[in-house]
């Protein structure tokens, strides 16, 4: 069992796999200098790279809009489908249903999440289809020039000085009433954070929901607006301090039993949450959702593991599909024999 | 109305003499909705079948759980005419609200069986009544009140049965088939039976001329819908994944399918070869499916107008990005709701045109159940070779009704899996370009996605993109891949199935047709010979893009009328997209649209008028 990503006497650092950062890395980014969508791109592909995820085996899947094009940003070795606006969600299922052996890595934003993709969005929730889940969330339309999204805060102001008077979707809030099994809340800023969400998220057999605020710096990053690297500077409350130790791995962390919550995950990794929210509990469904309203009537926004069932059977295992991709499977298994079709033509005479 | 059934009833009412009318008649059962009719109905059916007359069924039901007027005609034909007729000679009348209607559109010289208190001989003197106190004799059959409305309808077959000299020894294996091993339920349908027969024995003398005689037209034949045979032929084409939204009437294609699956498709382990996904709409369902098909699955969805609809982005997306799949479209009638218990074939051009932008698809039109079954494995091979999704359209009067067939052919070609390279291909290669036209065929290679090479991957996306499946606005690298697709498209003509031509060369006109249309269409041939002294050349269409051979069909004829069960002649409009300005002149239209199945009067009438005959 190979341990940390090691070094050869000369070369770059390679992972558990042999493979150095640069075989995750994509191509050049074609959006504005500062997005946050960059900084969540650059995550992502550290997190693939020190969990030792074989690029191959990770299918990259996103709708429309500027979060939704930067898969072409990270994992060019990775197969890739930009589908249609706020339809992610049926690919992926479509996708896994027909190979359930990869790993799915969904890219969406607050609008193809929030609005044209709700249904969708909803019901991949219910259906804990394992797959990972990035809302890239900055409450704005970019490419169509920045219109409020639905998940723009109540108040929040546009460049123009419009006012957003309809109330925010809390995503998270909304996946773990539904049925996700991981569930959390980032900032692109907060490097440190995202990459244990995100190695953690690897480790995750469900669906892995993370709305990471993703400032907008052309349209939403003013004075006025609750996206902002400001506003966030200013008003981000992490609940827990995120440890990941993956499987392969073998560190041992001194921690305070009374202030941590261990979850063993699938693969055998351990996800480590410091309790910084006096009392929170990330297993406990209807008390997560109590405390993000109760964030939304303080005006702050939290970030951190929200919520986490290890246990819930994914909708592939509730399928109860054979190990191998049904994709794949040769015809001796697909087609049945002459004789089920020659009884099947006796019963009907 | 047809003359020759006012002749009969003329014939009878002035000499009383009885000309026996064997095998060649219409049984209408006027029932309401949710009362159970349909075993009953089915029980008569394939006893009729059992009998060796050929024979066929349709269910005329409103959109509705329960309580609306149904209607089920069975026709019985010595010469093996399947299509609607547009009168039933046999009315079984138990619908109070509709009997008074339904006795009055009776040709003269029928037959009417009906609850006694109805009194529907008021209405009619020119038909023949038997009035059957239904309810008595269901009383005294069935002592548990709560089924009597279920056992009321297997009354009805044993007067049927006696009246019509069906053998209550064909009826009775009939029953137990419908009700396989529950020797209770069979007691109790089968006393039932025997109640209605006895009664209409011991009552009616017969006084009218219609008879079942056995005869030798089913045998080896089997029974089934379109539907089921659809799902069949999914099955044996290897479907793996299914995703769908109920929607009528193309749902019980999918229940069958996975019936199917569930019977053949199970390991010794317990496990499915398959995944069948109800999903949360329309739009979920195609993009499961293209997510399948992309991962490299046999991948399937059924719909119908308002589904086809709702998935039109998406099918853009899969003809753009090459991305396999099957979609049956079970027409119904539209515009928007439309009435979704009645057949049409108005889905043509929308399918065959489904999405913005330059999309056109491969579509399949199958004319009976043993093509549904056909056409249900030659649409995945298509669309796996082709990478593209392909439609088939059936329609609610193949899909729903029950059909005599020759039984269905075990395959004899393996499954076509189309251009997929391997790792070991890559190996070999060094790479490869996901749109590059590498054999002329206007078709690329792909790779499946989790193919261990470092070149495997690409990115499959709805945006403009070059043969490297990378990015693009250039003009010159849209046009390239906009113009391989029309070639791809163009070589789908050669690949799809060709047109079947039922007589050609002997007319100066012709007639061109698809679907269901057939069954009447041929039963009009046979009337314009046999009234007109006319040979018709007649080809039948199986798919778009058109063949060459239909062009030479048009080529070769002065007149060719285009019949087809919509309103603004949807194939003659195709057709017109793809023919030379000379020919196109040469088309008329013969349309029928009320929602019912085109009949072979209502074609052999508008033929004779528009020729002058």
């Amino acid at each position: 069992m190979a341990t940390a990503p090691s070094s050869p006497a000369s070369g770059p650092k390679l992972n558990h796999i042999g493979l150095p950062v640069v075989e995750y890395r994509g191509g050049k980014s074609t959006l504005c200098a500062g997005c946050g969508h960059n900084a969540i791109s650059e995550r992502i592909i550290d997190a693939m790279f020190e969990m030792g995820v074989q690029p191959e085996h990770v299918i990259k899947m996103s709708g429309i809009g500027c979060s939704s094009k930067s898969p072409a940003y990270f994992m060019s070795r990775s197969f890739s489908f930009n589908s249609v606006h706020g339809r992610m969600p049926s690919v992926t299922t479509g996708a896994l249903l027909g190979n359930h052996t990869v790993q799915a890595l969904g890219v969406s934003g607050d609008g193809d999440t929030a609005s044209i993709g709700v249904g969708q969005f909803v019901h991949l929730m219910r259906r804990n289809l394992p797959m990972i889940y990035i809302i890239e969330d900055n409450g704005v339309y970019g490419l169509t020039k920045g219109q409020f999204s639905a998940t723009a805060d109540i108040g929040s102001k546009l460049k123009t000085g419009v006012i957003n008077d309809l109330p925010a979707i809390d995503t998270c809030a909304l996946a773990i009433q539904l049925g996700a099994t991981f569930v959390g809340r980032s900032f692109s800023g907060d490097k440190k954070q995202l990459l244990a969400m995100l190695k953690a998220a690897i480790a995750h057999k469900g669906t892995v929901m993370l709305d990471v605020i993703s400032p907008c710096v052309t349209f939403n990053d003013h004075e006025g607006s609750t996206k902002s690297y400001k506003f966030l500077q200013e008003h981000d409350e992490a609940i827990n301090e995120i440890g990941f130790v993956p499987s392969f791995e073998d560190i041992e962390v001194d921690y305070d039993s009374g202030q941590v919550f261990d979850v063993q995950m699938h693969d055998g990794s351990s996800l480590r949450l410091r309790k910084l929210l006096e009392d929170y509990d990330p297993t406990d469904r209807a008390k997560a959702v109590g405390t993000l309203m109760e964030a939304h009537e303080k005006g702050e926004i939290l970030t951190g593991v929200f919520y986490i069932d290890t246990k819930k059977p994914s909708f592939i295992d509730q399928l109860n599909v054979v190990d191998e991709p049904l994709a794949t499977l040769p015809e001796s298994l697909t087609r049945p024999p002459k004789s089920a079709l020659d009884s099947l033509m006796k019963s009907l005479q | 109305m047809a003359t020759g059934d006012l002749a009969l009833g003329q014939e009878q009412g002035s000499t009383g003499a009885r000309q026996r009318v064997i095998n060649d008649f219409s049984i209408n059962v006027a029932t309401v909705n949710g009362s159970g009719s349909q075993s009953a109905n089915s029980v008569l059916l394939k006893s009729i079948f059992g009998m060796g007359v050929p024979v066929s069924g349709k269910n005329l039901f409103p959109s509705n759980i329960a309580g609306l007027p149904t209607w089920y005609t069975i026709r019985a034909s010595k010469e093996g005419y399947v299509a609607r007729k547009r009168d039933s000679e046999v009315l079984v009348a138990l619908n109070p609200e509709t009997a008074r209607e339904d006795i009055l559109a009776m040709p003269a010289g029928g037959v009417a069986i009906y609850e006694t208190s109805l009194d529907l001989k008021q209405y009619r003197d020119n038909v023949i009544c038997y009035p059957v106190p239904f309810d008595k004799l269901t009383a005294a059959a069935c002592t548990e009140a709560k089924l009597r409305k279920l056992v009321k309808n297997m009354v009805y077959v044993g007067v049927v049965a006696q009246l019509l000299h069906i053998d209550l020894a064909v009826i009775e294996k009939s029953v137990q088939r419908q009700f396989a091993k529950k020797q209770k339920v069979f007691d109790l349908n089968f006393g039932a039976v025997k109640a209605g027969y006895d009664y209409a024995q011991t009552t009616f003398t017969k006084q009218d001329p219609f008879y079942i005689e056995r005869m030798d037209g089913t045998a080896g034949k089997i029974i089934i819908d379109g539907n089921a045979a659809c799902g069949m032929g999914a099955v044996f084409a290897g479907v793996t994944v299914v995703a769908w939204y109920p929607i009528t009437p193309s749902t019980s294609l999918i229940e069958a399918t996975a019936d199917l699956l569930k019977k053949f498709r199970v390991t010794p382990e317990g496990k499915a070869t398959f995944a069948v996904v109800q999903a949360e709409d329309e739009l979920a369902a195609i993009g499961m499916v293209l997510g399948a098909g992309w991962a490299g699955a046999r991948s399937m969805t059924s719909t119908s107008g308002p589904g086809i609809s709702l998935m039109a982005e998406f099918a853009g997306l899969g003809y753009f990005a090459e991305i396999p799949g099957v979609i049956f479209d079970v027409q119904r009638t539209g515009p928007a709701t439309g009435m979704p218990t009645r057949t049409s074939q108005a889905d043509l051009l929308s399918a065959a045109f489904l999405s913005h932008g330059d999309t056109k698809h491969v579509v399949l039109l199958p004319a009976n159940v043993k093509e549904c079954f056909e056409f249900a494995q030659a649409a995945f091979d298509l669309s796996e070779r082709l990478q593209t999704p392909v439609f088939v359209l059936t329609d609610l009067d193949l899909g729903m009704n029950n059909w005599m067939s020759e039984p269905f052919a075990y395959p004899e070609k393996p499954l076509d899996r189309g251009k997929v390279l391997s790792a070991e291909d890559l190996k070999r290669l060094g790479g490869f370009a996901r749109y590059r036209d590498v054999d002329g065929d206007g078709i690329g290679w792909r790779t499946l996605p989790g193919t261990e090479h470092p070149k495997a991957a690409y990115f499959t996306r709805g945006s403009g993109h070059n043969d490297s499946a990378g990015y693009t606005e250039k003009p010159d690298e849209y046009i390239a891949q906009m113009e391989r697709l029309g070639r791809k498209f163009e070589n789908a003509r050669k690949l799809v199935p060709a047109p079947v031509a039922f007589q050609d060369g002997a007319s100066k006109v012709g007639f061109l047709a698809f679907g269901t249309t057939d069954f009447a269409l041929r039963e009009s041939l046979d009337q314009i010979k046999n009234e007109y002294g006319k040979s018709v050349d007649y080809m039948r269409i199986r798919a778009y893009p058109f063949t060459h051979e239909i062009h030479d069909f048009v080529v070769s004829h002065e007149r060719v009328y285009v019949v087809e069960q919509n309103r603004d002649a949807q194939l003659a409009s195709l057709l017109k997209l793809d023919l030379p300005g000379e020919q196109v002149v040469k088309l008329r239209s013969i349309l029928h649209y009320n929602g019912l199945p085109v009949d072979a009067r209502t074609i052999t009438e508008e033929f004779a008028t528009k020729e002058g005959l």
